[in-house]
């Protein structure tokens, strides 16, 4: 797969060698003339106007709905809210579902693998409810401990949250395993993280059979700032807004307010309406390329990748095996700190993640402050595996000083 | 910033007396009975930096450090402890407000004999990105001193 022409900061800057699309990923062309199309030529306030032009903007945001709830596997589009991305839709559900759900006893399961994004909203809430937070763990090779799941769903959960993919070890988690385990033991719901799948494979939200599903479209080739929240219908309808204001409200009265329909009632003012259509040009491009291509070219990768560090001394790879795993490789090296060799890959042009990956909890867990994370996708190929590698060794030559 | 094209800053970075201090850090370990204490963490990276010190009048007497971290972080504690030691709380003022201007990318900072070893530091200027982890410690430092004068 040679994709690399169709993004043009790649294009651009011919030696970089771009390994962090788990943290955002590069942009094609198309997504940025989608874009700059709509300002061009369909700029209004959508919503808002009787004017034929608002009327298009309109129409814009809408299509594009369409078009990334079917990309999603949602079937009823307007369970899926818009908002800036996996954060703020974990956000909302812990904020609108929980403040207006949980009481002091309740529990709430977060996993050890969650990142802070799925795992902080709950710690808050449950302190601010008086309720108690517990925390699934892991097995040995970095995969959710079912087991442990088991332990700790009971009739007091409420909540089971998790990510579909781990951003810091790739790990791959059994949603349908965990779904089936939350029901029989409980009338908790399920919120899935799924920042780091969406991008990478056919999710197919309905079939998950998750509450709450949320996503980020900056992962998946579209604009920053804009993502979503897809809901349960009977949940989403119940729930109190996130927040208030324009766009959201069916009537204002002096003294109180209805609130419009879903997906309305939970994007409170002017909607990102240019995000949504450089995120719709994004599912499009995946879809041209094909979901079951995007993984299998990435499964590629990583296995050259983790067979070519797993010959190098002294590197330690984290998490399941490569076919377990999606886009990632976490690893470290001796006694050379992540930080260290991310600047000496960063002088090679290879850009790789280092630190906690906002993943403290699983750090803790794995004794370390820190990992190295080479991520892969569509754009990538074997030379930025090469490079990869050279980068290594290269800091394996300035860290090789031995003091006399 | 721009990508460091050189290998030179590369090397101007990773200096042997850097590694060597990350090797083999001084005054790494806890004090018995320390007159004040400081964790800093980096939270964007997990660096982490905890400094124990005892006064010896206005003056700082022993310093020790334990933490983790990445080359820069450690190897900058190492040097601040040494540095410091037996300095009165205005020299050490002055020495840290030289170091951040050489973190700044002050060129006449890094030949400031006032610096000493910390000028093995000046290849940090480069990596903003670095910045914060060769301040770590002495930010610890800063809060200790800070709370001292009330």
């Amino acid at each position: 797969m040679k994709l690399r022409t169709d993004f043009p900061l790649l294009v651009n800057d011919a030696r970089l060698h771009y390994l962090d699309s788990a943290a955002t990923s590069q942009k094609p062309r198309v997504v940025l003339d989608a874009m700059r199309d709509f300002y061009e030529t369909s700029n209004a306030n959508p919503h808002r106007g009787a004017y034929s032009l608002s009327v298009q903007a309109t129409e814009c945001y809408h299509r594009a709905r369409l078009d990334i709830a079917r990309f999603l596997g949602v079937a009823d589009a307007d369970t899926l809210i818009f908002t800036r991305g996996t954060t703020e839709a974990l956000n909302l559900v812990a904020a609108s579902w929980g403040r207006s759900s949980i009481g002091p006893g309740d529990e709430i399961v977060v996993t050890a693998l969650d990142h802070h994004a799925n795992f902080v909203p709950w710690q808050q809430l449950a302190i601010e409810k008086g309720a108690t937070v517990r925390i699934c763990e892991l097995t040995a090779d970095g995969k959710l401990d079912l087991d442990c799941m088991k332990q700790l769903v009971t009739s007091r959960t409420k909540v089971v949250a998790f990510n579909h993919v781990s951003n810091a070890l790739g790990t791959i988690n059994p949603v349908s395993d965990i779904v089936r385990l939350v029901r029989e033991r409980s009338s908790a719901i399920t919120v899935c993280d799924g920042a780091q799948s969406a991008p990478h494979f056919t999710v197919g939200v309905d079939g998950m059979e998750v509450d709450f599903y949320a996503f980020s479209g900056h992962k998946m080739l579209g604009p920053m700032g804009f993502g979503g929240l897809v809901g349960r219908r009977e949940l989403l309808e119940k729930m109190p807004p996130y927040q208030t204001g324009g766009d959201m409200i069916e009537f204002v009265h002096d003294d109180r307010s209805t609130w419009n329909v879903l997906p309305h009632k939970f994007e409170a003012g002017t909607p990102n309406a240019a995000g949504a259509v450089g995120l719709a040009a994004a599912v499009a491009y995946l879809e041209r390329i094909g979901m079951d291509r995007v993984l299998s070219h990435e499964r590629s990768l990583m296995a050259l990748a983790q067979a070519r560090l797993s010959e190098i001394e002294g590197l330690r790879i984290y998490g399941p095996p490569v076919g377990e795993r999606s886009g990632v490789v976490s690893f470290t090296l001796e006694d050379v700190h992540p930080h260290d060799l991310a600047t000496i890959l960063d002088g090679e042009g290879v850009c790789i993640r280092a630190g906690h990956h906002c993943a403290q909890p699983l750090m803790r867990r794995l004794n370390l402050t820190a990992t190295a994370r080479a991520s892969f996708y569509v754009y990538n190929d074997e030379e930025d595996v090469d490079a990869l590698l050279a980068g290594i060794m290269k800091a394996r030559d300035i860290f090789g000083y031995v003091p006399a | 910033m721009s990508r460091p094209e050189s290998a030179a800053e590369i090397a101007a970075l990773y200096q042997e007396m850097i590694l060597d201090h990350y090797r083999r850090p001084r005054n790494k370990g806890t004090l018995a009975n320390p007159d004040a204490t400081a964790e800093m963490r980096n939270p964007l990276c997990g660096d982490e930096i905890d400094l124990q010190v005892s006064f010896a009048g206005d003056k700082v007497g022993a310093l020790r450090f334990a933490g983790r971290g990445c080359s820069i972080s450690q190897a900058s504690a190492s040097m601040m402890t040494q540095i410091v030691e037996g300095k009165s709380t205005t020299e050490i003022d002055s020495i840290r407000t030289r170091f951040r201007e050489l973190m700044l990318g002050d060129v006449t900072a890094a030949t400031d004999t006032r610096l000493g070893a910390l000028r093995a530091l000046s290849g940090v200027a480069r990596f903003p990105a670095r910045v914060k982890c060769a301040l770590l410690a002495w930010n610890a430092l800063d809060s200790i001193l800070v709370n001292r004068r009330g």
